[in-house]
């Protein structure tokens, strides 16, 4: 066998060439490990503070209130709100505007001189199962700053009663499915349509395509129909497989459901025009498709919890479609959130879909220079 | 709308960096005729094609096609002009039916419209028996026909036609071409590119391009006749000895090779271009028979890109 070192460098330089004329593809070899390492690196945190409270304080005394300063001193809780009601509370849960409430009942005076834990009660949002196990730390909050001479008649147990709302078995398919939808349309829808323009141009169709009447919106449309009927196929065999599977509950209405995937998939696919409009190869596409979807996984809130990203990554995110669909299909299969409260995180998903469609249309130009 | 020309170019220019593609081209194209634009690869053809289609934009001058100004209405223009690439463009994919469908609805002619003109057009060029055929799966000229359909359903007043029968052999072009007249006897115009000599000759008029520029224009007869070079055939048994010596010749333009036969261009200025030759091969001792013959188009098309034809 021969082997010659002159036929391997050619080849070799020749790949570089490639790479050098090819410079979106070029930009991405320093790029994607650049941005990813920085972005991941700052925004990826387990440590989860910063969350949203809201308290019901029906003692309302000064222990009572020193107990709610206290809970904010722990960092974890950032903002606190106060309601009504226990069933309030349990409102802002599942339309998802806090993630912790707390209850400190009438009796609390009482249970603190018997010394009878728990005084209080925790009610969490565990549709994030990293956002309870954070709150785990706060169940057993220590007493003692509170008052010294309560702490020496109690035994140590837990200041609060912890209620997990959604998921007490804490099943993690219940957790992951729905948002598994997400992620996999994401993946998938982008997929699609990144390579519909760039195949028209690869296989040599797009001349004729660009000479005929067609208009570059009716392209973008035509192109995004077909699969917004195979997001609906994919998300229903998701949910399927996940009911039979894993047994996974399905709470909110299943209209609800539809409905928010039939805003979230257009959304998705004009992502992936838009990359259409942008690569000039298949390869290309599939670079910038992962570019964009890696990020997306995590930091949506997927894999972790949003509330527990600085400040500046979390408005970065409020970008991604797949950060409002989270949040939508959780708040409808887990929490039975009334659709009326997802309104939030609806629109942001329709005018990503708005601006996308005519980005994309305006950057697609019908000629070829 | 100004009846009697397709197309008219004013200093149509198109430059790629510093490359100029096509060079300040004035053309005229009658209506009901097909124009050919004659030249090597790489000499604008399809450079010019574009900018006449709308999909270029021209560096510098302009065009008006069916009366439309490219620059200013390229959308209402495409409604009414075919354009066949060069490069295969339908789907390899979909089916004849299948392509030709899309192509009948991007140019919104109606289902019944559709349908009907996709039968007859299907019979006119012998695909009825191909509905169902992938069109990547088809031949060379098979694939051919189907592009000249799906650009025609639609009925255009003006086609464009990029080298169609580059990959085709004689046979399916002599066909092709009899499309081509039938469909000029409707009324269309028809620009097609080419660089083969025998399909130049049956257009109505041409354009000879060298280097993006335009170096020779009118119809192949007139060409022809109004070339001024002298064309000798000159037999030989030493052919290629024969060529190397009459090349050396200030007067003689260019020699081609036809067989034992040498096809051999002279300047217009020598009184008589046989004694000048003759007296060459007498003097290195080689005998050749020579005699005088009426021009063809590539003799004109030889003077033109040596830059020897009148404009």
């Amino acid at each position: 066998m021969m082997f010659s070192l002159s036929r391997v460098l050619a080849i070799a330089t020749k790949e570089i060439t490639h790479l050098r004329r090819d410079r979106l593809t070029g930009g991405m070899i320093a790029g994607i490990p650049i941005v990813m390492t920085i972005l991941f690196g700052y925004a990826i945190n387990n440590d989860v503070r910063n969350l949203s409270a809201a308290v019901v304080d029906e003692a309302n005394t000064s222990a009572s209130r020193a107990l709610v300063m206290a809970v904010r001193a722990s960092q974890v809780v950032d903002e606190m709100r106060t309601a009504k009601s226990p069933w309030e509370l349990e409102q802002l849960i599942a339309s998802g505007q806090v993630s912790i409430g707390i209850y400190i009942p009438q009796d609390f005076e009482q249970r603190l001189a018997q010394g009878r834990l728990p005084v209080a009660q925790l009610l969490v949002d565990d549709s994030d199962p990293i956002i309870l196990g954070a709150v785990k730390g706060l169940a057993s909050f220590p007493l003692e700053t509170l008052s010294r001479q309560v702490v020496s008649r109690a035994p140590p147990s837990q200041t609060f009663e912890l209620r997990a709302l959604f998921n007490p078995e804490r099943r993690s398919a219940v957790f992951i499915v729905p948002g598994l939808c997400g992620v996999i349309l994401t993946l998938t829808m982008v997929l699609f349509t990144s390579i519909a323009i760039v195949r028209e141009r690869e296989r040599g169709n797009l001349e004729l395509l660009i000479t005929t009447p067609v208009t570059s919106f009716e392209l973008m449309v035509g192109k995004l129909l077909p699969y917004i009927v195979i997001g609906y196929i994919q998300v229903s065999l998701i949910l399927l497989l996940g009911v039979m599977l894993f047994d996974m509950p399905v709470r909110g209405s299943l209209l609800d459901f539809y409905l928010g995937v039939g805003i979230f998939v257009p959304s998705v696919l004009t992502l992936g025009l838009i990359i259409s409009t942008i690569a000039k190869t298949q390869f290309q596409a599939f670079q910038l498709t992962f570019m964009t979807f890696l990020p997306q996984l995590l930091l949506s809130g997927f894999m972790f919890p949003f509330e527990g990203m600085p400040k500046g990554v979390q408005y970065f995110a409020e970008m991604f479609p797949l950060t409002h669909y989270l949040r939508i299909v959780r708040g409808i299969v887990i929490k039975d959130t009334p659709i009326a409260a997802l309104v939030p995180e609806m629109w942001p998903l329709l005018v990503f879909f708005l601006v996308g469609l005519i980005f994309a249309t305006l950057r697609f130009s019908k000629r070829l220079d | 709308m100004t009846a009697e020309l397709a197309i008219q170019t004013r200093d149509l220019t198109r430059r790629f960096g510093t490359l100029t593609a096509v060079d300040h081209i004035n053309l005229s194209v009658p209506r009901a005729s097909i124009y050919g634009f004659l030249g090597p690869n790489g000499c604008g053809k399809s450079t010019a094609i574009r900018m006449l289609c709308g999909l270029l934009t021209p560096s510098e001058g302009g065009a008006d096609v069916l009366g439309i100004d490219v620059l200013k209405e390229p959308e209402l223009l495409k409604r009414r002009i075919g354009y066949m690439t060069q490069r295969f463009s339908l789907y390899d994919d979909l089916t004849v039916l299948e392509n030709l469908r899309f192509m009948g609805d991007v140019y919104e002619l109606g289902r019944r419209t559709r349908d009907a003109r996709i039968d007859e057009i299907m019979r006119r060029f012998g695909l009825d028996d191909l509905t169902g055929q992938l069109a990547g799966t088809m031949s060379g000229g098979q694939r051919q026909r189907l592009a000249l359909s799906a650009v025609t359903l639609h009925e255009p007043d003006l086609l464009f036609l990029d080298e169609p029968t580059s990959a085709v052999d004689p046979e399916s072009r002599r066909e092709f071409w009899e499309f081509l007249f039938d469909l000029v006897d409707q009324g269309t115009t028809i620009l097609v590119s080419t660089h083969f000599m025998d399909e130049a000759e049956r257009c109505h008029a041409l354009a000879i391009l060298d280097n993006g520029a335009l170096v020779a224009q009118g119809s192949p007869l007139q060409m022809k006749q109004n070339l001024s070079a002298h064309v000798i055939e000159v037999e030989t048994e030493h052919s290629r000895v024969v060529r190397a010596e009459l090349l050396s010749l200030p007067c003689v333009i260019d020699v081609a090779q036809l067989g034992a036969r040498l096809h051999v261009l002279v300047d217009p200025l020598v009184v008589s271009p046989i004694d000048v030759l003759t007296e060459k091969m007498r003097e290195k001792a080689l005998a050749a028979e020579m005699r005088k013959i009426s021009p063809n188009l590539e003799d004109v098309f030889v003077m033109a890109t040596h830059g020897l034809v009148p404009k």
